[in-house]
């Protein structure tokens, strides 16, 4: 193990986004007085993420490359007892993945804000906030325990909470964040609920210490039940990705958080944070490996997501939402592949999916941007002669989404597919049906979005919205679309090119070499999916050639084929389709109810259960019984007290001599 | 009939339990009380004498000179703070006198 990584070039990947998030958020905001204006607050945080980005290559290449390794522990900040609590960073395949990607998409979605939030008044604001979040992300990836982890994980959701409500004074906003925070403090109660037993049977946060003394962990039954511990260490651990990285039932979040910028939909609810939970499940693999119970939930609540979320996008007409429901369906793939104990693979999509969904988000943006803040689909149409490069880039991040042999998204969905198949756990049957039937569903959803925003008739004029006065100002070009400045085509592009290529290049070392050797654990004996499916495997072009005789392909061709009959030729059918099943319609149309459980059912019982409380515990029986019922029982106490004082002489004279009687009857009878 | 120890106890009975009354009963004069409180020693006095008499002990007839003394100091004193008291509320009144109370 070569040592050529330096702790001081590592402190400098998170701590440069950090200082341009500092410099651009108080001295560019009215907080430090707007000291500095729009173009250096820029200047400032791309170039501190950019320094992030080049440091992170460097570490990859150094770790891909010379095979270095970093495990070191930076500064205690406190011992309790035999725990310690510290900053530190663990560098190998996986660290050194995450944190290109998230330093890339998040260099990407810098230079396009330029363009996308030009006339935003928040412009500074919103470059801190990013910033701040790459920050974030960094220190949750780089993390050697899990005190840190926790921390990034938190830092995260905060800044997601921000920039989700970044237009604050939208009422649909606030209402948004405040959803994406509440769901996600249930996902991180189960999550830091699996860090303190962690704790307590482990006795470490420090991954490796942990890992070290996983076999023990392993034996041990939870107290008082027979369940194993480890199992119930596994599903904590668990629902706190389930809040962070969306999935079924805790997914409610998502699809509100595009209420913020689009940007940051791109950045963090498509391409990073939303897949921290992922990265978080395959760093604990040696964990997770031990308990098939907890294996089988992840593949259960994975496969579930995938499936029904797809359907979901079906029906959606905003363009930013169907884009969020592909990534709900996405993450879902991702958690099955966790589920079927092929970590690699879950995260090699992770880094498909980043930049694939990045692209698609930027593009949705940029098309949004085009259209003069329009997001309905059904009053776009034709953009494509308006926006080629948008067009080109959209179709090549579809096309990659869907599992187009030979783009990115292919290899790692059907890796995913193909692992799930070889999956020997009891809920594998059902996430193979809803991996195939979910890659259906994406071809569907993507091409439909795609033929009715990129081809057919333009109806921008029938938008019956549309407002006249949008804040864009291009009152020459009032319907018609245009392309987007040069700060947001060329993140498009630079996104473009990994959504095509990647998956060839990387899916060797990644799924089958020695780059996640010694980050993720399998336990080969008990799951052997990755030893399976390194049999099957003979090269990428093998691979890409060798789809077009298995069904994932003809699915999505089928898919492809079906959005084109219904959007481009028929296209008076889907209405037909939708009056025939209106049942169904208003059940998608609805998202399953969920919402509507949520706040009717879970919000309103919580608040029953709360003024319960209140009235029948506080008010009731702390405050009436035991404060009121003190003073009450006192004062009435000393009433009879006060009462027995008379003040006549002949009432003391008269007790005293009644206490003489009570004392000599006792000392003649009783006391003989 | 010949005077038995019981007959004297029992006189001194009913002197104690006359005085005990007279304490009650008394709404009236703070002067009544010290005579009760006076009776109630002769009860008690009564009581020694006949022990004494009757167990052939002298000590209780001594005992008794003690109590006549320390009970003509007593209303000497309670008299005393009787007359204060007159001075001071112009009423013996036992009813009136309720400052004992906090």
């Amino acid at each position: 193990m070569s040592q050529t990584l330096s702790a001081s070039t590592l402190l400098a990947v998170p701590l440069a986004p950090l200082v341009g998030s500092i410099l651009a958020g108080v001295w560019g905001t009215s907080f430090g007085g707007n000291r500095i204006g729009r173009r250096l607050s820029h200047t400032f945080t791309i170039l501190g993420v950019l320094v992030a980005f080049v440091l992170s290559a460097m570490t990859l290449k150094s770790v891909a490359i010379d095979g270095a390794r970093f495990n070191e522990t930076l500064y205690t900040w406190m011992v309790v007892g035999g725990l310690k609590m510290e900053i530190g960073f663990l560098v190998d395949g996986l660290t050194a993945m995450m944190m290109c990607v998230v330093t890339f998409v998040s260099l990407m979605v810098h230079i396009y804000t330029i363009g996308y939030m030009e006339e935003d008044d928040g412009y500074n604001r919103f470059f801190s906030y990013i910033s701040l979040f790459t920050f974030s992300m960094l220190m949750l990836v780089m993390s050697n325990n899990m005190l840190q982890l926790f921390f990034g994980w938190e830092a995260v959701g905060l800044v997601s909470y921000l920039l989700i409500g970044f237009w604050f004074n939208k009422p649909s906003a606030i209402f948004a964040n405040m959803k994406a925070f509440l769901v996600n403090r249930v996902g991180d109660f189960g999550f830091i609920l699996g860090i303190g037993l962690v704790a307590a049977y482990a006795g470490t946060l420090n991954y490796a210490e942990t890992f070290a003394k996983a076999g023990e962990l392993g034996k041990l039954v939870f107290p008082g039940t027979n369940w194993m511990l480890i199992t119930v260490i596994c599903i904590c651990l668990f629902i706190g990705a389930m809040g962070k990285s969306a999935q079924f039932p805790l997914h409610v979040w998502l699809p509100d958080s595009m209420e913020g910028p689009t940007p940051i939909s791109a950045l963090i609810h498509a391409a990073t944070m939303v897949t921290a939970g992922i990265f978080m499940v395959a760093r604990m693999s040696p964990l997770f490996e031990l308990s098939d119970t907890a294996l089988n939930f992840i593949l259960t609540i994975g496969a579930i997501t995938a499936l029904f979320m797809g359907f979901l996008g079906i029906i959606q007409n905003d363009i930013k939402r169907v884009v969020a429901y592909s990534t709900l369906s996405q993450l879902g793939y991702m958690t099955v592949a966790l589920g079927a104990s092929a970590y690699s693979v879950a995260v090699f999509h992770l880094m498909t999916h980043a930049f694939f969904k990045a692209l698609l988000f930027l593009g949705a943006g940029s098309v949004i941007m085009g259209m003069h803040h329009n997001q309905d689909i059904r009053w776009m149409g034709g953009v494509r002669k308006y926006m080629p490069i948008t067009w080109i880039t959209s179709l090549l991040g579809s096309l990659a989404l869907i599992g187009t042999p030979l783009f990115a998204g292919f290899y790692s969905k059907d890796s995913i597919i193909e692992a799930v198949h070889e999956s020997h756990l009891p809920a594998a049957g059902f996430a193979n049906f809803a991996v195939l039937a979910g890659v259906f569903v994406t071809a569907f959803y993507s091409f439909r979005m795609y033929f009715l925003v990129f081809h057919g008739k333009e109806r921008y004029d029938q938008n019956p919205d549309a407002h006249h006065d949008d804040h864009h100002g291009h009152h020459d070009s009032h319907h018609e679309p245009h392309e987007s400045p040069w700060v947001v085509t060329v993140p498009l592009v630079l996104l473009a090119i990994p959504s095509v290529v990647i998956g060839f290049m990387t899916i060797q070392p990644m799924l089958f070499g020695e780059f996640f050797k010694d980050s993720i654990w399998v336990d080969a004996a008990r799951h052997p999916v990755m030893v399976e499916l390194a049999e099957g495997f003979h090269g990428p072009v093998q691979m890409a050639l060798h789809a077009f005789t298995t069904a994932p392909f003809w699915l999505a061709l089928a898919g492809v084929g079906a959005a084109y009959y219904l959007y481009m030729v028929n296209t008076a059918l889907p209405a037909a389709i939708r009056a025939r099943v209106q049942p169904i319609y208003t059940l998608l149309e609805n998202k399953y109810y969920l919402d509507w459980i949520n706040e009717n059912i879970l919000a309103r019982g919580a608040r029953a259960v709360g003024t319960g409380l209140w009235k029948g515990g506080d008010a009731a029986v702390i405050d009436g019984l035991l404060v009121n019922g003190s003073w009450k029982v006192v004062g009435w106490v000393s009433g009879v007290a006060r009462w027995v004082q008379t003040g006549y002489l002949y009432h003391y004279a008269f007790a005293m001599i009644m206490g003489v009687f009570v004392l000599m009857t006792y000392f003649v009878w009783l006391n003989k | 009939m010949t005077l038995t120890l019981g007959h004297f106890l029992s006189l001194g009975a009913i002197l104690f339990a006359l005085s005990i009354i007279g304490i009650f009963l008394n709404r009236k004069n703070l002067i009544v009380l010290l005579m009760a409180i006076e009776l109630m020693l002769l009860a008690v006095n009564m009581n020694f004498v006949a022990f004494s008499h009757y167990l052939g002990d002298l000590h209780g007839q001594v005992f008794v000179f003690f109590i006549l003394t320390v009970a003509a100091a007593e209303s000497a004193i309670g008299l005393a703070i009787l007359v204060l008291l007159f001075r001071n509320k112009s009423s013996i009144n036992v009813d009136e006198l309720n400052t004992l109370k906090g």
